[in-house]
């Protein structure tokens, strides 16, 4: 069932066009890999699906995007809601200088939960989503910053599934981190297919390959083709696809 | 990364090639002896199958390295994929030419004499396992899909070669180990063919992905 759409969206950062029109329809509780080399919008559309882009002065976006039927830049869209349903995990793990416990449980209290048996609840529920509440149980008071670089990963995103998103927006959530740690969050990415729908920005097609159910290869701000990623990776429809994926360009 | 790719890729086909010559080579000697097979005929296509196992193995093994360092997708995924499966057929058909140079040695003997039955169904195979290679080394798919609609025809002739020879049976006029030497060979090349028609579906793959 389609979740996102979006349908002849345009970005442009002042006067350059970054997203050329992009169709694409977006199904609940799959992981879509966004690849194509530096520069070529995956990021700028991912961030376009949680209205990050409104921070940014110079842009400028045509087009629609639907998310469960709702254009989510018409005027009356509750823009901190739809940041609690579509949540995102940045590239480099940015957990606030706080205790692991207070990390966790950031979203809920901005969001008015103050009962503690309510948050204690919430913090274990989601470091266990998120895979990590083994590791930090017995350390949940101590800085979040003490954590490994794979660990401080989880923990975002289990501070992002705390407010119980429906969306998990990745940006490159592994680029930093070593194999041990990658393949964790990828697990992890895996299990978490089960409730909520995934998009990842990924340079590594390896990763791509592994755990998503679709691809969409972007250049130059075109989106040049979006299908099954076995299909995509064995038997690429576009020249253009077949030559970035086998390494010719980029 | 691309060029060590290509060059990796470049030897695959070099070897592949390679591979696919031997077994043209041993084809040609047993269609060349069908009616004077020798233990010397049979010792030289047995040494020709050795170097086709050996080009199998550095074969195995390239394509094994390529996947472990290049992790290729798309047509390289294909290319490469389509190498292991084809190396089996080639191989096969290196065994089945062995396997008939070794009832040659005997059929030669042999005081009848109408192995013409057998000659066509030689020149067939022959011509399938050839153009498949060619199909391969071209990236021909028009010649590859020949081949793979060629199939039926050899499948004909192998039942027609049994049919004659069930008729001389009922005549009397044929010896019951040579019928059976003559069935055998037929048969293998039937199964030759088959192994060209595999080579033929694979080369396709590699080029469509289908």
């Amino acid at each position: 069932m389609e979740i996102i759409k979006t349908e002849d969206l345009r970005l442009y950062y002042g006067d350059f066009l970054a997203l050329k029109g992009i169709n694409i329809s977006i199904n609940d509780k799959e992981i879509t890999a966004l690849i194509g080399p530096s520069g070529c919008g995956k990021s700028t559309f991912l961030k376009i699906l949680n209205r990050m882009n409104d921070l940014v002065d110079s842009v400028k976006i045509t087009g629609d995007v639907y998310y469960n039927g709702k254009n989510i830049y018409d005027k009356k869209v509750d823009v901190c809601q739809l940041r609690r349903e579509v949540g995102m995990v940045f590239q480099k793990p940015n957990p606030f200088e706080m205790s692991i416990y207070d990390n966790v449980a950031y979203g809920p209290r901005t969001c008015g939960i103050k009962n503690r048996l309510k948050l204690d609840e919430i913090v274990e529920q989601s470091l266990k989503k998120a895979a990590l509440f083994d590791e930090v149980k017995d350390s949940l008071r101590k800085s979040a910053m003490a954590l490994s670089g794979g660990q401080q990963q989880r923990l975002c995103i289990a501070r992002a599934l705390a407010i119980q998103p429906k969306v998990l927006l990745m940006d490159e959530p592994t680029s930093a981190l070593d194999p041990i740690s990658t393949s964790k969050i990828e697990e992890l990415t895996l299990q978490l297919k089960k409730d909520y729908t995934i998009i990842i920005v990924t340079h590594n097609m390896q990763q791509a390959l592994r755990i998503s159910d679709k691809t969409a290869f972007f250049l130059l701000g075109d989106l040049i083709e979006y299908s099954d990623t076995e299909r995509m990776f064995t038997k690429p429809q576009d020249k253009r696809t077949e030559d970035y994926i086998t390494g010719r360009f980029g | 990364m691309r060029s060590k790719l290509d060059e990796q890729l470049n030897i695959l086909n070099k070897t592949m090639i390679e591979m696919g010559a031997l077994c043209e080579q041993s084809l040609k000697r047993i269609n060349d002896n069908l009616s004077n097979g020798s233990e010397e005929i049979y010792q030289k296509v047995l040494a020709c199958q050795q170097m086709i196992e050996q080009k199998q193995a550095q074969i195995q093994s390239i394509c094994l390295k390529l996947l472990l360092q290049q992790q290729p997708v798309a047509t390289d995924l294909r290319v490469i994929s389509a190498a292991l499966k084809m190396i089996y057929d080639l191989n096969r058909i290196g065994i089945q030419a062995t396997d008939i140079a070794e009832i040659l040695r005997f059929l030669g003997k042999n005081n009848y004499n109408n192995l013409e039955i057998l000659e066509k169904i030689a020149n067939e195979t022959n011509s399938m396992v050839k153009k498949s290679i060619d199909s391969y080394v071209k990236l021909d798919i028009i010649k590859a899909k020949e081949v793979v609609q060629y199939d039926d025809v050899v499948d004909n002739m192998f039942n027609q070669i049994k049919a004659d020879l069930i008729k001389q049976v009922s005549a009397d006029s044929i010896n019951g180990e040579y019928l059976a030497d003559v069935l055998m060979i037929a048969k293998y090349y039937e199964k030759i063919s088959d192994h060209a028609v595999n080579i033929a579906n694979w080369v396709i793959f590699s080029i469509v992905g289908e």
